[in-house]
Formats: C-alpha cells, structure tokens, sequence
C-alpha cells in the first residue's frame, strides 16, 4: 500500500482525509499534528472561551476514529523539513518519515504585529485550544481586558472574554469594524450592538506600543492616547503557513498554490485548507476547507477529474445579540452597473444589503436578522435569475399553505446548506434520513452532526424530518406560543448557551420579535432563574401584578398581603395592619387561608405608602413565587408535637422567599403526622415523625387535589430543609413556566427527581445549592421599589400638564 | 377637539402603559418604541385598566381576562366581539406626549351613541 503522509490535523487535513477514505484505492496514512490534542472544530473555540462548550465537546475526530480508520496519529510533532526528491519528512523530534504522497494541511497562524512590546506577559493569540486554555486561566472577573483586531475573530474573543467577567475593549485599526465583511453602515451596527453588550469599541487606532514592566499593563496608540489593560489578545488577522512548502521548494505566493484539481508545483506533494492559495485567493473560513477536501481526494487517489472553482465568501458571525452574515462582493462601487437593494430599521438594528449585477446577487450583508442567509447564498451559488423576484429580494414569498411544515424546506434546493456550523446540506440530511431510518432530532443531530455547533438551525431540520421521516416522532415538546417556535426546554438551552439575558434579546434573535401576553412573563420567569436574578429585568414584559408587586382585582384595585412567616405574628404587627387599614381606608381585611393577612381593594397609588408604613415584607401573594410556609403550633405548646415546625417553617420560608419559580409554590411543615398544616397537600412540605421528618412534593389542594409524593426521609431538620432547597431549585430550572409541582412531579417522574436532587452526587447537589445562594443573594423584597421605583410613574396616574376646561 | 400636553415622554417606558385623568374619561396611553397610542381605558369587557395591561405589538391584553384590544383602530380583536374602544390621536411636540381629545361629549354618551 502507499504511503500518505498528511502534515497538520486541523479541520482542513482530517476532512480531507475524510473524503479520501471514500476512494479507492486506499492509502496507508500516517498524520502529524504539532498540537497535542485531536482533531477539534476551530470555529467553536470562542464557544469554549464563552463557556458553552467544554473543551471535549468540540472534538470532531477522537481518537477511535483514527485507530479505526487504521491511520497513524503522531501528535506533538512538528515537520520541519520536507525532502521532496528523497520523498520524506524530518520532525522536530528527529524521526524521518517516506511517504509517496505528501499532504500539506499546515493552516494559518495568527498574524502579529511588529509592535514594541507584544512579547509580554498576559499578551495571547487566539487560534488554539491551548491559546483558549490560557486566556481561560489567565482570565479573571473585571480584568481589563483589549482585543487588538475588531474582525471576526477579534469580536468573538471579546464577547468570550466578557462572558468571562472581563471588562473588554476592542481596538480596531480601520473606521470600520469586521472592514473585511461589512460595509461602513453594516459596521457601524455591529458596533453598536457590540457597545450594547457593554464592549468598548475604539476604531480607527493603530497601537503604536504596549506598557508595562515585563507583564502587559496598558496599550499606547499612535495618536498618543493610552488606555490600561491587564491582558492583550492579538486577533489582527492570518498569515498561511508556507514555511515548509518553501522548503519544499513550491511555487508560493500568499500561500501555497495550488490548481483546479488542488495540485501543486510537485506531482507528488498537494495542500489543502487556509495554507493554500487558489486562483489568487486565500480562504479563512470552513466552507471552502470541505470543498477543496473533496476536489483533492478525488485528485490524489487517481480519480482526478472534478475541479475546484473557488468558494462563495460567507461569514457569520454569531454571538449573542449580534447576529452577522455576509458573502459575495458587497461593493457597489467596486464594479460600475452594481445595483443596491438596502434595508434599515436602527430602532431594532436590522440592516439588509443586497447587490445585484446583470439581474443577479452579487453580495450580501445582513446585519441583525440572518434567517435569510441561507437563500441568499442559494442565489449566489446558483447565479439565480432574479428579475422576476426584484419586488421582494428582501422579503420572503409569502407562504402559501401556512402550518403545512414542509412549504419552507421544500423551497429549499437540496445542495443549499442547512447547519452552517458543520457545513450539512439539505440533501445530506435527506439522505441521512432514509438511510439510517431516523425519525427522531436527537438521532439526526447523532448522525448527520446538523444543529449540534451553534443550534440555530434546529427549527429547519425539524421541519426536514417533519417532512421526509416516514415516521416523525414528534420529541415531547409544545412550542410556547406562535411568536417563537421553540418549547419552554429549548427556550432555556438557547437563553443559557446563547448567554440571552433580556426578554427582548430573546424575541429579536429567535422569535417574532414582539412576543405576547403568553411568552414575555414565560421569557421574564427563564432569564431571571437561568441567570440566578443577575439578568436584564424588563418590567414591559411583566404581569401588572409584577410591575406593582400586588394582586390586580375585578375592579382594578389592587390587595396587599405582607408576609409572615410561618404565619407567626404579634400583637404589635396585628395593630400596625390595623392602623394601615384604617389609615387608607381599606375596605376588606381577610385572613387568608395561607395564615396570612389580606388587605383589598387598594388603588395602585396608595401601594407604595401603605407598604412603607407596615415595614413588612413582601408576601408574594401576586406572583409565581413563594407563597408561604404554613405551620403548625408544634413542639412549643401541642400536647403531641414531635417536631419543631414553626422554626423549622419560618426557616425554610426566610430561605426561599423573594424568589420565582414556574408557578406558586406554598408549603407546609407540621410537628407530626396529624398534618394539621395539610403538608401533604402542599407543594412542598415537611412532616415530623419521631426522630425524623418525611419531605413530600406535588400535592395540590386547589384546582386538582394530588396527595404529595414522598421525596425522603431525612434525620435532622438541616437535612430536611437542604432536601426542601434541592427540589425547589430543581423545580424552579427545569419546570416549565406556569406548570405547577403536581404536574411537574408526575412529568418527570419521581425517580428522576430523586436520583437529579436529593440522591444525585455531591457536586451535583452542591452547584443545584449554590445555583440557589446567588439567586437568593441578589433577590430583594420587591416592596423596597417604595422607595428605589423603576420608573418615575410606576405607581402613579400620570396628571396632564395642562388642566382641562370641563 | 383640542391637542392636550400631557406629560414628558420618559414617563411612559417602553412597551407599557399609563392612565391619564382627563376631566371625567380615564384614557391610556402607551409608549409603542417608535410610537406613542391613547385609548380609553376602560376594556369593554368588564372595565378592566387596559393601561395595565401587556403590550404585544400594536395591541395590548387587557390584564384581567386577557381580551386583545388593537391600538389603532381600538377594535376587539380576541374575542372577536363588535364593540370597540375610544382612540384619541396624539402627537409629540418638544418631548411631551399630546392627546387630542373631543371637548364637548362625556365619553359615556359616545358609548351609548356607539352601542346604538
């Protein structure tokens, strides 16, 4: 068998090597890698850097697949030397290797700048998982950190880093940012969308030198302005990697050239991927690392007969809240005769560009919504015609048959891409389909990798299988509403990988935008327990009952219910309720049947006053939280008091409450098994036995009546309350908005509760809690917004400025 | 008719509503984004504060039984029942939200002639 050599194990090489295992005749091939890991998926390294992603979860190859494939894998070892005539390759440890076919695969490295001083410390790249590795260890919560290169890369460390905690500014050395992407207006809206997510963008400076004594401290520009920094990444671009095909002695210009068929200058050595050069273009993208990989397979085994016609820029750039596409000559003015067809709304920072010559797409920008990337890049690839659909370039045909799931995808042609993160097409999902009999979205995103980078195109290969799987096993999923297509659990994966932290940021990028009176309180209920209360609160997409923090009446009036715990009170609170009663004139006063006190029929601009005057807090009785922890008289003064209830309730109600969760929560404890309380009926309850506590969840005596389901039994009461705190928090991430304990109980099973709460290892139970803490550090009484409100007209009726003459 | 001045817009948040008095008639008005809406504030339904209601769009859901009223047109439109509420046009001029509102007619007289 022959031998192949292949120099580098990055996406381009391992792809490559992909296609040509599906030749014949076969090779024996043996790969070198100078880093240490498997072959990993590059784009996703500012994923790992943004804490999406674990460093194991962007392996594309492991290292099964190279034993399988019987290829030899020499990792850490750098070629430095190719002897094209003796047909071998020297590496770095000494070891000489014959091949008969060479494949150089050696990519891009990072290019740097000459600047004084960018050998100090704390100054990184950003290409490789170990370049990620260090900025992850370097990296701390409010270092200042500078990106020196706002492209793609240079805002995806940046967005990385801040997820990090870091205080990022991106400098840039053109006006505009991505200047290799977009246009002048299509920067500026990356800019200031950037700016939004709280980067500091400074164009045009060119960094003349960076400070600092040893360790990096601070950059100076050229025209004399300093700024501090404690870490520098350098993403100013690429260089190929042509150093060993100089030595090799091939035809090079900015990279190794190569012809339509990917040879290059010596018939028995070719190059694929970023090192390469074709028809006088350099590629920094992934699309055109497949197709060249193809061309060259075919090439190299002997098959040679297709060729490779150069690729069809396109970048996307996707962070949360900045969403970029562009491909193709965007210029209107590099050529005379190019057409322009623009869009622009800044309030929601859409920005669309097309430009036409002779009646077909040229380029694209799209800046703030994308979903139409995918039939603009058809169009490109295609050369399509489109004179006939000059009217509605930048809208889609209107549907015909809406709801018929198939209208969509079955425009689509089959070449055109689906996952623009792995590079699957239409057709290759198609085909994945009938052959290997999915009929499942886990199975597709097994086998075909579709929708497994960045996620967004889950809602398309649904709507595949939908219409080509013979059987579709729909998953147990309910889309929230019609303005965005996803159910509750999607809604919370996107919320938390995609770092979404507003409500509107939600709608914008995955919905319609608008959203209802069904999806803001759901999206308002996720980003605050997603985000453990440290989230952009947005109080238009709140209930009224959450806007003013009382319960709305039939009348428009409002209740008011402080809490009190365990439904212990005094004498000297009972009398300051009374006062307030009777200073606002209140015309209901009710006990309620939660052991609390209810104070109706309030109007909106007494609230504030009357909650200042009680000096109680909020009970919670308005909103999907928690409501109380009712109790019994227990060991104090019952003659048969097993347990300490009252404590043991106005414990556990000072831990939880001022929190949200799904739907109300209320709760019992009760000193023995009388359940005086009715803590078995409860969401969550404790009840004493002799030396023990048994804590139920799931019972319900409202709408439904459910007997609650035993959770454990737990010794002490600090275990007890700690088995209380692990399912609530449990309950609060996982249930869906408005889905009360009972049904999310029998919805998950209370095996699986067990085994994810109070069975599930230590570190499991340890984050769950801790998950709890920060949430309840940062939750506060919301009747303090008495005296902080968060708008000047928050509980006021606004009066006209200019009295009216009746 | 007559254009009254009724309160500097960053009173009104985003997406929300407020209840202005205006002689006898409750009217809300709402902050759209880019746009500002007043109708009367009373949901034909059972009463309920439509200024406390969420907004969706160029609607909003009255807060107590979830009754869609468009703000332009003041047409119910979920449930689909032909009554309507009262629009008011407005404007904004040197940052202060305008209402134009009829002088004469109580708004509960309109109601009726409306009903009839």
């Amino acid at each position: 068998m022959k031998q192949l050599v292949v120099i580098g194990n990055g996406m381009a090489g391992v792809a490559c090597i992909e296609q040509i295992l599906k030749h014949e005749p076969k090779f024996e091939i043996t790969v070198f890698g100078d880093e240490t890991h498997v072959n990993y998926n590059r784009i996703l390294l500012s994923s790992v850097l943004a804490g999406e992603k674990d460093m194991d979860d962007i392996t594309l190859n492991g290292l099964d697949w190279y034993q399988q494939n019987g290829i030899g894998l020499q990792l850490g070892v750098r070629i430095v030397d190719i002897d094209p005539d003796g047909r071998t390759v020297t590496g770095d440890d000494g070891s000489i290797t014959e091949y008969d076919k060479l494949l150089i695969a050696t990519g891009s490295s990072a290019f740097i700048p000459n600047i004084p001083g960018i050998n100090k410390k704390n100054v990184f790249t950003f290409r490789s998982l170990d370049d990620t590795k260090g900025l992850i260890e370097r990296s701390r919560p409010g270092m200042k950190a500078t990106v020196i290169g706002g492209g793609l890369l240079g805002l995806e460390a940046a967005r990385g880093l801040q997820v990090q905690g870091c205080d990022v500014t991106v400098v840039h050395l053109t006006p505009t940012l991505m200047d290799k992407q977009l246009d002048v207006v299509g920067g500026a809206y990356v800019k200031s969308k950037m700016e939004r997510l709280g980067v500091r963008v400074m164009c045009g400076k060119s960094t003349r030198a960076l400070l600092g004594n040893g360790k990096v401290e601070g950059l100076e520009f050229i025209d004399g302005e300093t700024i501090d920094a404690d870490l520098v990444v350098i993403a100013a671009g690429i260089r190929p990697n042509v150093t060993l095909g100089l030595k090799a002695g091939l035809e090079i210009n900015r990279g190794i050239i190569v012809n339509d068929h990917m040879e290059t200058s010596h018939p028995d050595i070719f190059a694929v991927g970023e090192c390469v050069e074709h028809r006088g273009t350099t590629y920094g993208l992934v699309a055109p690392l497949y197709e060249q990989g193809k061309i060259l397979a075919a090439t190299i085994t002997g098959n040679k007969g297709p060729t490779y016609e150069g690729t069809v820029q396109a970048a996307k750039l996707k962070v949360a809240g900045v969403d970029v596409f562009s491909a193709g000559d965007y210029d209107e003015h590099s050529i005379p005769g190019t057409e322009v067809v623009r869009y622009e709304d800044a309030a929601l920072g859409i920005y669309k560009k097309l430009t036409l010559r002779d009646g077909r797409l040229a380029g694209v920008i799209l800046v703030g919504d994308i979903s139409d990337s995918g039939r603009y890049m058809e169009w490109l690839r295609a050369r399509t015609d489109l004179t006939v659909m000059r009217r509605s370039l930048l809208f889609p045909e209107p549907v015909v048959a809406a709801g018929d799931p198939g209208v969509g995808v079955a425009e689509m042609a089959d070449g055109e891409t689906v996952c623009g993160c792995l590079g699957v097409t239409k057709g290759a999902i198609i085909s994945a389909i009938h052959e290997n009999g999915i009929n499942t979205f886990a199975r597709l995103k097994e086998c075909t990798r579709a929708s497994t980078g960045c996620g967004s195109c889950a809602g398309l290969c649904q709507s595949l299988l939908k219409a080509v799987a013979p059987e579709f096993e729909e998953e147990t999923k309910k889309v929230l509403c019609g303005c965005l297509p996803f159910s509750q659990e999607q809604l919370r994966e996107i919320a938390k990988t995609q770092r979404l932290k507003s409500v509107q940021d939600i709608l914008d990028i995955y919905g319609n935008g608008i959203g209802c009176e069904v999806c803001k309180p759901a999206l308002s209920y996720m980003v605050d327990v997603i985000w453990c209360g440290d989230h952009e609160e947005d109080r238009s997409a709140r209930f009224i009952n959450d806007r003013v923090h009382a319960n709305i009446q039939k009348d428009g009036t409002f209740s008011v219910i402080p809490r009190i715990r365990g439904g212990i009170t005094s004498a000297a609170e009972l009398r300051k309720i009374a006062d307030v009663a009777d200073k606002y004139k209140v015309p209901m006063v009710k006990i309620t049947g939660s052991q609390r006190i209810d104070l109706l029929g309030v109007k909106k601009a007494d609230l504030p006053k009357m909650w200042a005057d009680l000096g109680m807090i909020s009970g919670q009785a308005y909103t999907k939280g928690v409501r109380m922890v009712k109790t019994c008289v227990g060991t104090d003064y019952c003659r048969f008091g097993t347990q300490d209830s009252t404590a043991a309730g106005i414990e556990l109600e000072a831990r939880l409450e001022n929190l949200f969760t799904p739907h109300k929560v209320k709760m019992a404890t009760v000193g023995c098994p009388r359940n005086c309380a009715e803590a078995t009926v409860k969401d969550i309850g404790m009840v004493g036995q002799e030396g023990s506590w048994q804590v139920v969840v799931g019972g319900a005596a409202g709408k439904s009546v459910r007997k609650a389901d035993l959770l454990i039994t737990a010794e002490t009461t600090p275990e007890a309350i700690e088995a209380c705190e692990l399912f609530f928090q449990y309950y609060r991430e996982n249930g869906n908005y408005l889905e009360r304990t009972y049904d999310f109980v029998e919805r998950i099973g209370m095996e699986k509760i067990r085994k994810e709460t109070v069975y599930a290892p230590e570190p499991v139970r340890k984050k769950l809690l801790a998950r709890l803490r920060k949430a309840k550090m940062l939750s506060k009484d919301a009747w303090l917004e008495r005296d902080t409100p968060v708008s000047p007209t928050q509980f006021v009726q606004i009066q006209p400025m200019e009295a009216v003459l009746a | 008719m007559s254009w009254i001045r009724i309160t500097e817009i960053e009173n009104i948040p985003v997406r929300e509503g407020r209840a202005v008095k205006i002689d006898r008639d409750e009217i809300a008005v709402f902050n759209l984004g880019d746009r500002f809406a007043a109708i009367e504030n009373r949901c034909p339904h059972s009463g309920g504060p439509l200024c406390d209601g969420i907004v969706s769009g160029a609607t909003v859901i009255c807060p107590l039984h979830g009754w869609k009223v468009c703000l332009d047109t003041g047409d119910i439109l979920k449930p689909q029942v032909p009554v309507r509420v009262e629009v008011y046009p407005v404007r904004v001029s040197g940052g202060v939200l305008e209402v134009d509102v009829p002088e004469r007619q109580p708004m509960e007289d309109r109601r009726r002639g409306v009903a009839a």
